[in-house]
């Protein structure tokens, strides 16, 4: 008879059925992608990005598509944490799938304001402080890109919850492997990298951007090499669980990220194309964990052979 | 809303780069709705990466035919689409028309290739209603009349028609609509939709504007497709999950 692949991970205590997880901003509230595929066999969700107060999101237009890739600067739109709890929670929770949420935040005071209010929730496993949002004035990469900023943020926000934390990186950088450490040091359980990329298109005929906001956060298949040198990078200097995001697409994609250094992976973009792409993907490693006589999904973190 | 893979049955060119692309599905069919639009994947690979999203054009039996033009890489592909072909396609999306208040006369209003969602429009309405079709283009090779009827057709050189946009056109014309009770139904290039939205605002027509914006999903959950709106309490509307059709009153072009 053929062993099943124990496809379940633990990234610093947080606890998954399998390293699939639905990257925050491209699940919305779990609602409209229920229509498409079954969450409660996904990894985790992570939340849009919720913030103390509603936020009404930039001007359109927020997106453009690039080669293999998408430019988008949505502005962390979202509904504010009152009707997040009120109104986003009970639906969250019938899902019936591992809940982290993300928070953005455009001071310390307000992700900590954020957590504590949110810890009380049980549903929510676990939470993704997103640092490195490439398209809001205040906050976001102002904070991502200041290493004793990530420090605080990772320090105090550890004070207010003893959920598992994870800091979202942005790889606007040259060394994000200091960031990882500063993040370990003050008490977070995990990174997620990376974030989008910085990136601008014009309109050749009118000399016009692209998008209203100029600059827009670049994801998809075009920033996936990037992502996995700085997995990589994270991987072999830090001693920290790292759950990899950028241009995941399919199972090998996700392989991939896996062998890099990641514990656990995100899937953003595809979810727009492929609503359906976490379960496809679930079936995807069975199989070739199945094919290379893998028993435990997590003996492919850090696998490299750089010989 | 479903994803689905469904044979072409058709495409044909029916004018200088406007296609027609017939699809096969009896369960879309069924539940497809004028106004509505389908997230169509052009092809298999990832470029273009995103789907693009297409205004039904008609629904006869099980088969849903879709207007385009080529102007990008993406619908270049699709217009190379041959009978036989399976086309990954997601939707219906998106509200549809109101075609329920109370009218006697449904004035359809559209610029370019905003003629696209019609056809199915008058289908469904056409033995109730009387209509009338004001079309408008650059040039006549812009001019789209597919299953239009009772049309009158303005160009801005003059090439067709009366000389001017179609919103000249339509006030030009209003004593035929504004004998009776009246809604117009209006898709086209924003500068068009803005005009022909002070025009009825101003007269207190009751009209229904189907929007375009660049999207990725077409469904809600990438948020990329905001619409001002005239409401303080919600500034911004999903143009692929409340719109594309906004009433004439209610958003800001």
């Amino acid at each position: 008879m053929k062993k099943t692949v124990d496809l379940s991970v633990n990234i610093g205590g947080l606890k998954l059925q399998n390293p699939v997880m639905l990257a925050s901003g491209t699940v919305g509230y779990g609602n409209e992608i229920s229509n498409f595929t079954d969450l409660s066999k996904i990894g985790a969700i992570i939340t849009k990005s919720v913030s103390l107060n509603p936020r009404k999101g930039n001007p359109p237009q927020r997106i453009v598509e690039t080669p293999s890739g998408m430019l988008n600067a949505i502005g962390l739109a979202n509904v504010g944490l009152e009707l997040f709890i009120k109104e986003k929670i009970p639906f969250l929770k019938e899902v019936n799938s591992t809940l982290v949420c993300n928070i953005a935040a455009s001071s310390i005071e307000e992700y900590v304001e954020c957590t504590k209010t949110l810890d009380s929730e049980d549903s929510i496993k676990g939470f993704e402080i997103n640092v490195s949002c490439p398209n809001v004035k205040e906050g976001g990469l102002i904070f991502g890109n200041d290493i004793s900023n990530v420090g605080k943020i990772t320090e105090k926000v550890r004070a207010a919850t003893s959920k598992p934390i994870i800091i979202k990186l942005s790889p606007n950088t040259t060394n994000i492997s200091e960031f990882a450490k500063v993040v370990k040091l003050e008490g977070g359980n995990a990174v997620s990298a990376i974030n989008t990329l910085v990136g601008a298109a014009f309109n050749i005929w009118n000399k016009s951007p692209k998008i209203k906001n100029i600059t827009g956060g670049l994801s998809g298949p075009a920033i996936k090499p990037v992502a996995i040198a700085k997995v990589l990078e994270i991987s072999r200097n830090v001693n920290i669980p790292i759950i990899g995001i950028g241009g995941i697409m399919d199972w090998k994609d996700a392989v991939e990220f896996m062998i890099a250094g990641s514990s656990a992976f995100q899937i953003g973009t595809v979810n727009f194309i492929n609503p359906n792409s976490g379960i496809e993907i679930i079936e995807g490693l069975k199989s070739y964990c199945e094919q290379m006589n893998i028993n435990k999904i997590s003996e492919l973190t850090a696998s490299y052979k750089l010989s | 809303m479903q994803i689905l893979k469904i044979p072409v049955v058709g495409i044909e060119q029916i004018q200088a780069d406007v296609f027609l692309l017939k699809l096969k599905s009896k369960d879309l069919a069924e539940i497809t709705k004028p106004g509505q639009f389908y997230n169509i994947k052009v092809s298999e690979s990832n470029f273009p990466l995103l789907r693009r999203p297409f205004s039904i054009c008609d629904v006869e039996d099980d088969t849903l035919t879709f207007m385009f033009d080529v102007h990008g890489e993406g619908t270049k592909l699709l217009s190379q689409k041959v009978v036989g072909d399976l086309v990954d396609i997601l939707g219906p999306l998106g509200n549809g028309f109101n075609f329920q208040d109370d009218f006697e006369t449904a004035v359809i209003v559209a610029g370019g290739l905003g003629s696209a969602p019609f056809p199915f429009l008058i289908r469904t309405i056409g033995n109730d209603k009387k209509v009338l079709s004001f079309i408008g283009g650059r040039s006549e090779k812009n001019v789209i009349t597919w299953r239009l009827i009772n049309s009158k057709i303005a160009t801005d050189d003059g090439s067709s028609g009366f000389i001017g946009n179609v919103v000249q056109l339509l006030k030009e014309n209003e004593n035929i609509f504004l004998e009776s009770k009246c809604k117009i139904f209006s898709c086209g290039p924003n500068p068009m939709l803005k005009a022909l939205q002070e025009y009825c605002l101003e007269n207190d027509i009751n009209c229904e504007l189907s929007t375009e914006c660049a999207m990725a999903c077409g469904f809600g959950i990438c948020q990329g497709c905001p619409i001002e709106t005239t409401n303080k309490n919600e500034p911004y509307k999903l143009v692929c999950k409340d719109g594309p059709v906004f009433n004439a009153k209610d958003i800001v072009i």
